[in-house]
């Protein structure tokens, strides 16, 4: 018998063109995502050399950070932003490649966009110039993100020079509580192991609580292996995944399609594999969750108390965890639920797909937007749009008193003109709160859709399961 | 690109643990389509006050910085998105290497490819240096890559771990593209056998 082999080596042996003495692996990319901002130079360098896209039928371009979200003003939010996206139409354009670009029916968020067209799929290696492509490890796909410099050399040879990276479990056992979802899992994930603890490693999620995920779930959690470290996060596909991809665009139809299943069906980590490091989690002990520092790994559960300077021994450390404090404008040892909120922003490529509106549109049916807060709700691309509005998902929004703005990065990363003030604080179900992420001076709490929700309709930081 | 030669500078301190990548360059300096004059925008936000005068307390704006190749930081610097504008922004103010304890990958893979060394100091050795460094702004340290070595202000001696990939190319100033370019017959038998799947 063959040698027991994890899902992650199963996909990285499949892709290896070459590999020597040395040097680090020939890996080829099945699919290539490419987005406005990270881009342009990476054209540049293939016209400065003559070379030509190699497979511009395995290339998909979409554009998503600058675009504008306001429906009663769709500009652009600046010259230099609009070169930027003509850029990419153009560069799209003389090399062959499909692009969504704004106002197109398919555009949205990249993260958003792959999925939901059936490009992503069980087993493909998949790339983009942005960190979230871990997105898409959801389906069973090793996915991650690259620099310019790779973006570049996945145009013109459709392979990425890769050091093969170590494994690492996360396993989360049980099962969830009442109103604790996929976004807590990861971001208790994040504040145990902290935002460098997967370093080097590539996460395969499994136990119970994954499996209960719908594939939504499972992208938010992929999504943000990235903020643990972890260039990727990957989920063995089941029943769930086949059934979401069947039908989509770009999935593959009729004897292809049982001749695909049949190959993904074999994408699980065989019995007796091992990994380089394991991690458990118990769903059953977690509660919603909620940052309060200066990233990701900085987040408690709702009824925790902000952790003070104490907690760490070393001098480095507690300054740097003062800093944040003082950044956010917060007191260690002070509970964070209550805490007044300004602005809360539901949507990104973390949370904005049709299951994370409808759980945001349950606690908002029936009340309304608190006195003086600003409520953004941005769908991750006109798909989920569309979908929403079928349900009404819309109309409960507005009725509550929030926005119901075009796909988009939008709030997430604050380039397209929606951002923060000085000072704000948000609730956000987007993956980083670094400083200044959300607008300059903005301070950024990330939780779930639900629990942004809760404190659009409290106007504070507030327990959502105290909503019911 | 150029090649990677051994040289010795005074050395900018930075003690903030995970510098994410939104520092490094905030997000609203990313519409651009070209990589050059990036330098100025670096940590613009820790740079520059409110008024956009540059802050007289960020290091970066003392004039004991001015002219450093080297960049000492606290852990996991480099954390965050994928944007190679970092590294440009980086190397467009003058650096040429970054100390610290550990690197995000991806941020790593991005310096590499840009003539910015990481390197990966144990952290007693960093924590000595960050205090040495803070203490004598003028205190010089030289990076040979060439040997993996740190020459401290004492005069004592560390080395460090490089991929020797990344080290080839950058001690030779060839590019990594030219590289993969090379394995365009194994590529076409690769895909030749992959597509049909
Ligand atoms: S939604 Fe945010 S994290 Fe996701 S791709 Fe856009 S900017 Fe990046």
């Amino acid at each position: 018998m063959s040698q027991p082999k994890t899902l992650f080596e199963k996909v990285w042996e499949q892709h290896v063109v070459a590999q020597e003495e040395g040097c680090p692996a020939v890996l080829y990319i099945d699919l290539h995502l490419i987005h406005e901002v990270t881009s342009p130079q990476a054209f540049t360098g293939l016209r400065q050399r003559g070379l030509r896209v190699r497979r511009p039928d395995r290339t998909v371009a979409t554009m998503d950070h600058s675009t504008p979200t306001d429906p009663k003003r769709l500009e652009v939010v600046d010259d230099q932003a609009k070169a930027q996206l003509a850029q990419l139409v153009k560069n799209c354009e003389e090399f062959g490649i499909t692009c969504y670009p704004l106002g197109n029916p398919k555009n949205g968020i990249v993260h958003v966009v792959g999925p939901e067209r059936g490009l992503t799929q069980p087993g493909k290696t998949i790339v983009c110039g942005d960190s979230h492509t871990s997105t898409h490890g959801a389906f069973g796909a090793l996915a991650f993100g690259i620099g310019t410099s790779e973006v570049e050399h996945v145009l013109a040879t459709q392979c990425l020079l890769q050091h093969k990276p170590k494994t690492m479990e996360v396993r989360v056992e049980g099962r969830l509580g009442k109103c604790v979802t996929a976004k807590d899992i990861i971001l208790a994930l994040c504040a145990k192991i902290g935002t460098g603890g997967a370093t080097g490693y590539v996460i395969e999620y499994t136990g119970q609580a994954i499996r209960d995920l719908d594939i939504e779930g499972r992208m938010t959690v992929c999504n943000m292996s990235i903020e643990a470290g972890a260039r990727a996060g990957m989920i063995a596909p089941d029943e769930k995944t086949f059934e979401y991809l069947q039908g989509r665009e770009f999935a593959p139809k009729g004897e292809a399609w049982d001749r695909a299943v049949e190959r993904w069906k074999e994408l699980r980590t065989d019995e007796g594999a091992t990994y380089d490091r394991t991690v458990v989690i118990d769903a059953s002990k977690l509660e919603p969750m909620i940052t309060y520092g200066t990233n990701p790994g900085m987040g408690i559960g709702i009824s925790e108390t902000i952790p003070s300077a104490d907690i760490y021994e070393e001098e480095a450390l507690r300054a740097a965890h003062e800093k944040a404090l003082g950044y956010m404008g917060l007191e260690g040892g002070k509970p964070i639920a209550g805490h007044k909120v300004d602005v809360v922003f539901i949507g990104s490529c973390t949370n904005s797909r049709l299951p994370d509106l409808r759980a945001a549109a349950s606690i908002f049916a029936g009340r309304k937007v608190a006195e003086g807060v600003r409520v953004l709700v941005v769908p991750g691309s006109h798909d989920v749009k569309k979908a929403a509005e079928a349900e009404g998902l819309d109309r409960i929004f507005v009725e509550a008193g929030a926005e119901w703005r075009e796909p988009g990065c939008s709030m997430c990363i604050a380039m397209n003109g929606d951002n923060l003030e000085p000072g704000q604080y948000a609730v956000s179900t987007s993956n980083r709160n670094f400083e200044g992420r959300q607008g300059k001076g903005g301070r950024t709490f990330l939780a779930s859709p639900l629990m942004a929700a809760a404190a659009a309709v409290t106007g504070k930081v507030t327990d959502v399961r105290t909503l019911l | 690109m150029d090649k990677f030669t051994a040289f010795e500078s005074h050395v900018v301190p930075l003690p903030a643990e995970n510098v994410d990548t939104d520092q490094i360059i905030p997000a609203r300096f990313l519409k651009v389509t070209d990589k050059n004059g990036l330098g100025d925008a670096l940590f613009f936000d820790w740079r520059y006050l409110e008024d956009g005068s540059p802050n007289p307390k960020f290091v970066l704006n003392e004039p004991a910085s001015q002219g450093a190749k080297i960049l000492i930081a606290g852990d996991n610097f480099g954390c965050g998105s994928s944007r190679e504008h970092a590294p440009w922004a980086l190397t467009g103010w003058g650096l040429r290497a970054i100390l610290s304890t550990s690197f995000a990958d991806i941020f790593k893979n991005n310096a590499l490819k840009n003539g910015l060394l990481p390197i990966e100091l144990e952290p007693a050795v960093h924590a000595k240096l960050m205090r040495d460094v803070q203490a004598d702004r003028a205190a010089k340290v030289k990076v040979d890559l060439a040997d993996q070595s740190v020459t401290l202000p004492d005069g004592s001696k560390v080395t460090f771990q490089v991929d020797p990939f990344a080290k080839r190319c950058l001690l030779e100033g060839v590019d990594q593209l030219g590289y993969l370019l090379g394995f365009d017959e194994q590529i076409k038998a690769f895909e030749a056998r992959h597509d049909a799947l």
